[in-house]
């Protein structure tokens, strides 16, 4: 099952790689993984989406509590959580596509954030099935380059 | 105060109460060796490799209890100590590990023995420090302490630049620690500690199952006084024996691989297990779906990720084994006597009763030797225990010479052996033999060595003379890499493909270029003897003990079966 973990860890140097490498050494998949810095100076925040059933889930998040690093990790999919995440992608647009792909942009409320002779940049942000919804749909213009984010997540105010 | 970074640091092993430590020189901890003779308390013990030192330092602290220091330099010397460092870590062993780095600002160029040692060491550590801040020194130090040996034990590693120990700041050391992110929980739910005397009570055949935690924590009384007010009988891991003592009629012996017939079958047939600081580690538990099906599984462990990793537990404890042991000592009387009342206590004969005819029916045993024949390794191990009457300290290297000292020696008091358990390293044994000795001068310490084990850190036999450490090195010789050999005779259609080890030195003499002592033994007669004659010489001996070559460790689980479906002799 997928399993979304919000942890929260001391900003030193190799913090990552404690946690990165302790996926790779005890075979735990990472599907995506974000970091950035919490209001809270020293600390930042990581967002881990992984797969597993729930007595490896149970050893990642006890593996990731026991590194001496590591504050505090909550798995999300227990509580009702807001996930997102953002997609930047290049679609090759020349005139005779370029409609179809504005109208797409246009139903799935994202926007064009840089424009070519033959080509468009695009952000999405949202689930990740909404994303992969527009992925493929755009599958048939041209896909030139994608990057994303990886997921980011809270537990929502009303439980 | 000001001092250097070099001074900080010796005097702050001085405040951690190190008395002894284990090291090696080299270009980037000159500055720290320079200023050692200053501290005139620390004792220094020179290796001649780095593992060395390590294992020293493991060594004693498994025999003492107390965090064990090793220093080496950057690059060659801290990678050396790397093997050392995870067999530590495997075993729960407090250590700290200083390590010499390239000045800060050559750190990443490449430079001349730079290695990122960090790096390299953060799976096998519990944590690890670079220190790139004089001001923050003292700190890490203590934290690095503290961690060690604090919650599950285990090895922390500093590294500190060149400059670093050059540079000067105001010496205070900490008094006390806080760390937001690690709060390792003692105190047993006081619930579940009832449910489990109340388990304990009503059970018909419990078994106790203890690991190294109980001798970590310093609970073997503990755990003594609790099987022998309930009629519990014990078994005990490899890293667990000596916790509870092995000439007490409640002792099954070790169980798993090379368990007895009496614990493996105590375990299958048990109905409530109490796993006391052991981890259900592959070599205990065999075939995982096969294990110990009918019993309630209740698993104490100060580590949250042991339990539940390998096997499903129905009354999980997250404490420390002396706090929870306290705890359900406690409890019990008043549990006990409330059962008793409602005609719910169930007495053990019948469960003693059945141990007590598979004890009898299978003994460890061996083949006894043939007239004039080769000396049975089993019987130079029963000869030790004979002697010193379980009052020394053993060391093992890895291997049957392992085994045969965890089986035939009966451990009375914890922290008597010193065994690379989880990593299984040859060559630990002699320097682990060296550190117990350091720390203990007047004891008797004695490593039971294979002659390819040994051949793996005989380099510091110029250590134990040099510090006139006088270890006691048995070798059981057989001439070849024995486990694996026996191995490949058992499932490898006899293919002993490098494992035999036709060219050997001559370990008496190359004891006596050494300045050591060197005995050999060929002959069961003189046995007795000759190890006794070591025993009393006052200096680093070697014992060559010529042993039947193809003799096998017994009983024997082969990997991936059932601990029930045992190869017996």
């Amino acid at each position: 099952m997928r399993h979304i973990l919000s942890v929260l860890v001391e900003n030193e140097p190799g913090v990552l790689s404690r946690v990165s490498g302790l996926f790779s050494g005890r075979g735990f998949n990472i599907e995506t993984l974000n970091v950035a810095p919490t209001l809270e100076e020293g600390v930042s925040i990581m967002t881990i989406i992984t797969t597993g059933d729930e007595q490896i889930v149970e050893q990642i998040i006890k593996q990731l509590r026991k590194l001496v690093t590591v504050i505090k990790v909550v798995d999300l999919t227990e509580v009702k959580n807001v996930e997102r995440e953002m997609l930047l992608i290049k679609v090759s647009a020349e005139d005779a596509k370029r409609a179809e792909i504005l109208r797409i942009v246009d139903v799935f409320r994202c926007k064009v954030v840089d424009v070519g002779f033959d080509e468009l940049t695009i952000e999405i942000t949202g689930t990740q099935d909404k994303l992969q919804a527009l992925l493929n749909l755009m599958q048939r213009f041209g896909i030139k380059e994608i990057a994303r984010t990886g997921a980011v997540a809270m537990r929502r105010s009303m439980q | 105060m000001e001092l250097t970074g070099a001074q900080i640091l010796l005097e702050s092993l001085g405040r951690e109460g190190v008395d002894v430590f284990f090291g090696f020189p080299g270009g980037a901890v000159i500055d720290i060796y320079h200023q050692i003779p200053n501290y005139p308390n620390l004792k220094h013990v020179l290796v001649r490799h780095e593992q060395g030192a390590i294992h020293m330092a493991d060594g004693y602290a498994r025999a003492t209890g107390k965090v064990g220091v090793c220093l080496v330099t950057s690059g060659p010397g801290a990678t050396n100590t790397v093997t050392g460092i995870a067999t530590a870590y495997m075993d729960s062993i407090p250590v700290v590990i200083i390590t010499g780095q390239v000045p800060t600002p050559l750190i990443g160029n490449d430079a001349f023995q730079e290695v990122d040692i960090v790096g390299i060491t953060r799976p096998c550590t519990k944590h690890n420090y670079l220190v790139k801040d004089i001001t923050k020194l003292a700190k890490t130090i203590k934290e690095a302490f503290f961690l060690a040996r604090s919650g599950r034990p285990g090895p922390v590693l500093i590294d500190l630049p060149k400059d670093l120990q050059q540079k000067t700041c105001f010496y205070s050391y900490p008094k006390k620690i806080a760390m937001r992110s690690y709060n390792p929980h003692y105190d047993p739910n006081v619930k579940q500690v009832r449910k489990v005397a109340e388990l304990l009570c009503r059970a018909k055949q419990p078994v106790i199952y203890a690991g190294g935690g109980v001798v970590g924590s310093g609970a073997s009384d503990e755990l003594t006084s609790l099987a022998q007010t309930y009629n519990v009988p014990v078994t005990a891991t490899l890293m667990g024996l000596g916790c509870f003592p092995g000439d007490h009629p409640l002792w099954l012996g070790m169980l798993g691989m090379h368990g007895t017939y009496a614990a493996n079958h105590s375990m299958a047939g048990a109905d409530l297990i109490l796993a006391v600081g052991a981890r259900f580690d592959d070599r205990v538990t065999g075939k995982l779906s096969e294990f110990a099906t009918k019993a309630t599984m209740v698993h104490i462990d100060i580590d949250p990720t042991s339990i539940q990793k390998n096997v499903r537990v129905d009354v999980p404890i997250v404490a420390g084994c002396h706090e929870f042991l306290v705890a359900l000592n406690a409890q019990l009387p008043e549990v006990a006597k409330a059962a008793a009342e409602k005609d719910e206590f169930v007495p053990k004969d019948k469960w003693l009763a059945q141990i007590a005819e598979w004890k009898s029916k299978h003994p460890l045993r061996y083949k006894p030797a043939v007239p004039g024949g080769f000396i049975k390794p089993q019987s130079v191990v029963e000869i030790i225990d004979k002697l010193t009457r379980g009052d020394c300290i053993i060391a093992t290297e890895v291997g049957q010479n392992q085994m045969w000292a965890a089986q035939f020696f009966n451990y009375r008091k914890p922290r008597t052996l010193l065994t690379s358990g989880g990593l299984g390293t040859m060559g630990y044994g002699f320097p682990a033999a060296i550190g117990a000795q350091a720390a203990y001068p007047d004891k008797l310490v004695i490593d039971v060595a294979g002659d390819g084990s040994i051949q793996m850190c005989i380099q510091e036999l110029a250590t134990a003379v040099c510090y006139n450490l006088p270890v006691k090195i048995v070798i059981l010789n057989n001439g070849y890499l024995g486990m694996v050999r026996q191995w490949q005779e058992l499932f490898y259609e006899k293919n002993y493909c490098s494992t035999c080890l036709d060219v050997a030195p001559d370990f008496v003499k190359l004891a006596e270029a050494y300045g050591a002592a060197g005995f050999r033994v060929t002959d069961a007669k003189d046995l007795e003897a000759t190890l006794k004659m070591a025993f009393q010489t006052p200096k680093p001996c070697i014992v060559d003990v010529v042993v039947d070559p193809e003799e096998n460790v017994y009983p024997m689980v082969p990997a991936g079966k059932s601990i029930t479906e045992m190869i017996l002799v």
